[in-house]
This record gives C-alpha cells, sequence and structure tokens, in this order.
C-alpha cells in the first residue's frame, strides 16, 4: 500500500457529557492506502464525532481507534500530523493572516520550535499552493477569499504537511460546483497516488463517484460499509434518512443518482409504497 | 521578511534615544554627555542622579513595557480573542486586592517589600482560582470559561477593592487610587532585577512557543491536527504571559492600554505571525511606555502625570487613527 496509512476502529463507543444518547454505538470500520472513503448520514449520526475518534481528538469511552496498528492516542503529536492531514468543518481567524501564512502552518509538524524554515518547507509551501490553484492568492489574507478560496487553502496546508493520508469534514458542504468538483478530483488523485483518504460528505451522488467505499451511520451506529454501488440502495438510503429517496443509474455514464421524492413518509403512505416499488 | 527586520532595527534605535532621553530629561538637567559617561561607568557630578535614580526607573517602564506587550499578545492567541489583555484573567484585580488591602489597613509600614509580595500572591491567588474554574471538570483547559471566570472574578475583586476604598480613610484612599493608576517613580535596582528575572525568561519562552501560538489563535482543533500539543501549549503561555504581568503589576501597578493595544499596533503595521510580532511587539511596548513616563514626568513638572493616563491619552487617538486606515 506504499504511501498510505490504515486506520481502523473497533468498537467504538462515545457518549458526550450530558447527553442521554450515544454519540458513537460500537463503530467498526478501517481505511487504507489507494482507498477513497465516504462517510455518510444524517445529521446527528455521528459521522464528525467518529472523525474527531479516528484522528485522536476524543478518546472512546469504549473500544479503539488504530493508525497504522498502533493507538491513534500513543503517536507523538507532530508524527501523527507528518502522518495525517486533517480539514475540520470551519475555523476562525481572529488575527490578520496570509493565504502563505495559513498553508505555511502545515509544516508545523516538521520543524522543531525553534527552527526557521528551510528551503524544502518553502517549496513544499509553494507546492501545494500551486496544487491547489492558489499561487495568485498567496499574500490575499484569508478573510478576503471566498468560501472556494478558503477551503482550497485550508485543503493546500494539509497537503502542505505532507502527509500520508487526508481526512476532511465536509469540505464541500457549502461550495458550487466548480470547487466541489475540483476538491473531489484533488481527492481522487491523492487517493490514485497511494494516500487513504476520508471524507465525511452529504453529496451521495459525489461520494458514489468519487470513493471507493461507502460508511453509512444512522444513530451511531453502522448501517453499511462497502461500495457505493452496493451500499447505496433505495430502501436503505430511505430509512437511513427518514425520507423516500428513488436510486438509479444513468445508462450512459454509469453515475449513480439519489433523488430525494416529493412528501414525508410519516404521513403518507403510499408515497413510501412509490418509494419500495422503484428499487 | 524585510520589512519587519528594518521595523525591528528602528524600534531598536529608538528604545536607545528613549533610554537617554529618559535618564538625561527631569527635574535636575543632566547633560548628554554626563548621561552617556554615567552610563559607560565613568565618574561623573550626576552619576547619583542618572545610575541610582532615573536609569532604574527607565529600565523599569522599559520591561514593564515591553513585558505588558509581549504578555498581551500570548493571552489574546490564547483566548483567541482580539480583546484579551494582560490583566483579564484578574491578574490585576488580585494585585490590586492585596495592594489596596495592605495600604488601607496600614500594613504597609510593615516593610517596603511587603506591597508587592502581597500585590503578586493577589495574582496569583486570582489565576489560580480562574484556572480551577476552566479546568475543574476535565482535562481539558476551556479557554471560553478561562476568559468568563476572569471578568466574573475581576468584577468581584473589583466591589471588595471599591468597598476597602470607601472604609478607608482619605489619605489612604488616595494613596491605593494612585497604587492603582500606576508608576515606575521610585524603582530600585533590586526591584528592576526581580521584574527582570520573571519577565525576560518568560518572554524568551513565549518566543519559543511562538509557532504553537499561531496554531492556537486559529482553534484548538487544528492546533491538535497540526501537530500541537494542545493543552500543554495552553498551560505553558498561560502561565507565562501571566507571571509576566503579576511582577510587572507588583512593582509598577496597573498601567492598562499597552497590553491590550501594541500587539494590535504592530499586527495591523508589520505582521501577525508571532515568531515576528513578539519580539517587535517587545521592542514597541518598551519604547512606548519609557516615552510615556517620560511624558509623564516633563508635561506639567515638577508634578508627575499617573503614567496610565498618558498611555491612554497619548496612545488611544493613534490607535484609533490606525485602526480606521486599516479597516
Amino acid at each position: 500500500m506504499g504511501v498510505g496509512v490504515k486506520f481502523e476502529t473497533a468498537g467504538v463507543h462515545l457518549t458526550y457529557p450530558g447527553s442521554p444518547v450515544p454519540a458513537l454505538a460500537g463503530v467498526s470500520t478501517s481505511a487504507e492506502g489507494g482507498g477513497f472513503k465516504a462517510v455518510a448520514g444524517p445529521n446527528g449520526c455521528g459521522k464528525t464525532t467518529l472523525l474527531r475518534v479516528m484522528l485522536g481528538l476524543l478518546t472512546p469511552d469504549k473500544g479503539e481507534a488504530l493508525l497504522d496498528g498502533r493507538r491513534i492516542e500513543e503517536w507523538e503529536p507532530r508524527r501523527r500530523a507528518q502522518a495525517v492531514g486533517v480539514v475540520t468543518q470551519r475555523e476562525a481567524f481572529p488575527f490578520p493572516l496570509t493565504v502563505r501564512g495559513l498553508v505555511g502552518m502545515g509544516r508545523y509538524p516538521h520543524l522543531g520550535p525553534l527552527q526557521a524554515e528551510r528551503p524544502t518547507d518553502r517549496k513544499e509551501v509553494e507546492a501545494a499552493m500551486a496544487e491547489c490553484g492558489l499561487t495568485g492568492f498567496a499574500d490575499r489574507d484569508v478573510a478576503t477569499l471566498s468560501g472556494g478560496e478558503l477551503q482550497l487553502a485550508r485543503i493546500a496546508r494539509a497537503l502542505a504537511q505532507r502527509p500520508k493520508a487526508l481526512a476532511l469534514d465536509e469540505p464541500s458542504a457549502s461550495l458550487d460546483l466548480h470547487h466541489r468538483m475540483r476538491i473531489f478530483r484533488l481527492l481522487r488523485r491523492k487517493a490514485d497516488e497511494g494516500r487513504t483518504v476520508i471524507v465525511v460528505v452529504h453529496d451521495l451522488e459525489l461520494a458514489a463517484r468519487f470513493a471507493d467505499e461507502a460508511l453509512l451511520l444512522k444513530a451511531g451506529k453502522v448501517v453499511a460499509d462497502g461500495p457505493p454501488a452496493e451500499v447505496m440502495r433505495t430502501d436503505r438510503l430511505s430509512d437511513l434518512y427518514d425520507w423516500p429517496v428513488a436510486v438509479s443509474r444513468e445508462s450512459e455514464s454509469g453515475m449513480l443518482r439519489v433523488t430525494a421524492l416529493e412528501g414525508d413518509p410519516a404521513c403518507d403512505d403510499r408515497q413510501a409504497e412509490l418509494v419500495d416499488g422503484s428499487d | 521578511m524585510k520589512r519587519s527586520s528594518s521595523v525591528a532595527v528602528g524600534l531598536t534605535v529608538s528604545l536607545a534615544l528613549a533610554v537617554a532621553l529618559g535618564v538625561g530629561v527631569g527635574g535636575a538637567e543632566v547633560s548628554v554627555v554626563d548621561v552617556f559617561r554615567a552610563l559607560v561607568g565613568l565618574e561623573s557630578a550626576d552619576r547619583g542622579i542618572t545610575v541610582g535614580l532615573r536609569l532604574p526607573r527607565v529600565i523599569m517602564a522599559l520591561l514593564v513595557g515591553g513585558g505588558l506587550a509581549v504578555s498581551g499578545a500570548g493571552f489574546q492567541s490564547l483566548l483567541r480573542n482580539p480583546l484579551a489583555e494582560p490583566y483579564i484573567l484578574g491578574i490585576s484585580s488580585g494585585a490590586a486586592l492585596g495592594a489596596v488591602a495592605v495600604i488601607t489597613f496600614g500594613w504597609v509600614a510593615a516593610a517596603s517589600w511587603g506591597l508587592p509580595v502581597v500585590a503578586f500572591a493577589g495574582s496569583i491567588f486570582a489565576l489560580l482560582l480562574i484556572f480551577g474554574f476552566a479546568s475543574a471538570s476535565r482535562a481539558v483547559m476551556d479557554v471560553k470559561v478561562l476568559l468568563l471566570a476572569g471578568v466574573a472574578v475581576s468584577a468581584f475583586f473589583g466591589s471588595v477593592i471599591a468597598l476597602m476604598m470607601t472604609l478607608a480613610e482619605g489619605s489612604a484612599a488616595q494613596r491605593a487610587l494612585l497604587w492603582m493608576m500606576g508608576s515606575v517613580a521610585n524603582s530600585s535596582w533590586n526591584e528592576v532585577l526581580i521584574v527582570a528575572t520573571y519577565t525576560i525568561p518568560a518572554t524568551l519562552g513565549l518566543l519559543g512557543c511562538a509557532r504553537a501560538l499561531n496554531l492556537l489563535a486559529i482553534g484548538e482543533e487544528t492546533a491538535h491536527h497540526l501537530g500541537a500539543s494542545v493543552e500543554r501549549m495552553k498551560r505553558i503561555v498561560l502561565l507565562l504571559s501571566a507571571l509576566i504581568a503579576a511582577s510587572g503589576v507588583a512593582f509598577v501597578g496597573i498601567i492598562g492600554f499597552v497590553g491590550l493595544v501594541m500587539p494590535h499596533v504592530v499586527r495591523m503595521v508589520v505582521v501577525a505571525d508571532n515568531r515576528v510580532l513578539l519580539p517587535i511587539v517587545f521592542l514597541a511596548g518598551a519604547n512606548f511606555l519609557v516615552f510615556a513616563d517620560l511624558l509623564a514626568r516633563t508635561v506639567i513638572s515638577p508634578t508627575e502625570l499617573p503614567i496610565g493616563v498618558v498611555t491612554a491619552v497619548v496612545g488611544v487617538p493613534v490607535f484609533l487613527i490606525l485602526l480606521r486606515r486599516s479597516g
């Protein structure tokens, strides 16, 4: 598997303090180098929590999260950041910061506390910006960027870490078609280079199109985990989202189409029957 | 990089000038030649005034000004809040509680070093109280709770101070008020040495954390993913920033504005990267307070203005103009 790392979780349980229900209730899954894994499910199903457990930000109540066979919390923080680059849902910028400054933070795990940036660090930063099409933006303040540009800058920072794996939480949630495609094409390329890619995503068609595997979660439990075409079925998705859904395959491109149908199944049984019959 | 080094050189030159002026100007005029002779250790008629009285005062202003500015930058990054400043976590109100108690209860007669010791103890007490609130329930120190507890504890101490002042007799209340407005007058070499012992190593320590501070400023989750040891870094930054502020407050009282505004001025004019910002902000804060002290004791000489009044009266308009220009 070359440049990738392996993520594994085994029987992970986690309940947030003060919460009556568990956020994760026995999740076991894995992701390997060269693979692109999409994590999907309704809001609040535990996607982000699972990612945080996998990345050592949260310690599970029960079960364990492993990175390359070692418990994630045992990894020395800088070593872990050399292995995995992460793009969280959002971050705040209370003080001025240029794009180059933001992307340059990706070199943190490669430098000692007092070590000045080496020429190689500067090269990595420029290369990461170029890969995300940000060269012309290098000296812009991040506060002046559009949502799509900012997201590319944050992805460039993760790339500047030169990681063996990338983990992203809804990287394209509020972005336009152009930026969505650009980001997912980039991630696909990283997976093809042998890296491990894990992405939390709401757009099921994007997930089906780019990912090798889809993990569906509901109420902290695994509903399905496997190739998107096998996992994303009409009955399963309708049940997952509590909404009638039709899954079809385009005859020319072979691409999966997920269409939400009209009506609320709870108050309209006929719609629900229609859905069952359409698979 | 080019710009920041020229700013650093400019500030160093200006600081040297400020120190020379600060030693030379005062009730008794001392010529530039004499200042130089005294500083390099040559005998001179005015050596007593310059080295014994004015130089420690000027060096105190330099250390406290630089220290407060660095401490403010540390707190702003740690708390991710542009309104944070060195006194935000009860350091000033704790010190004031101790100092005002000493003054109004008349304990100060006991020993001249008693007041700074009690003030420092007050700062550390307030800090520990707030730290306790913020990390009571979990292994994680919540900076939002830190901030809120800081404001609450400061307000509580403030009202206790007000009560003590109301009950105190006129002259004691007046002295307490003067202490709270801050002054570098009558600093001795011993006091300078103590402040330097805290300020210089702590400033160097914060400089060592500069890269981690940059990460903390954009969020603890991102800092974690970029490889920072977040909880350890937060505690180190809190401790170092607090020690700088507390040691200064103990000896010179509360000098506002420097720690809040200097980091913003440097961010607006030069750079926000803490690796460059911290050394420059130390120089800027040192410059600012040495010049402010110079103004404080010359504007209506022989009466001295409280230094905190000068920092605000001169600093606020400059800051507002910069804010408008950069906004």
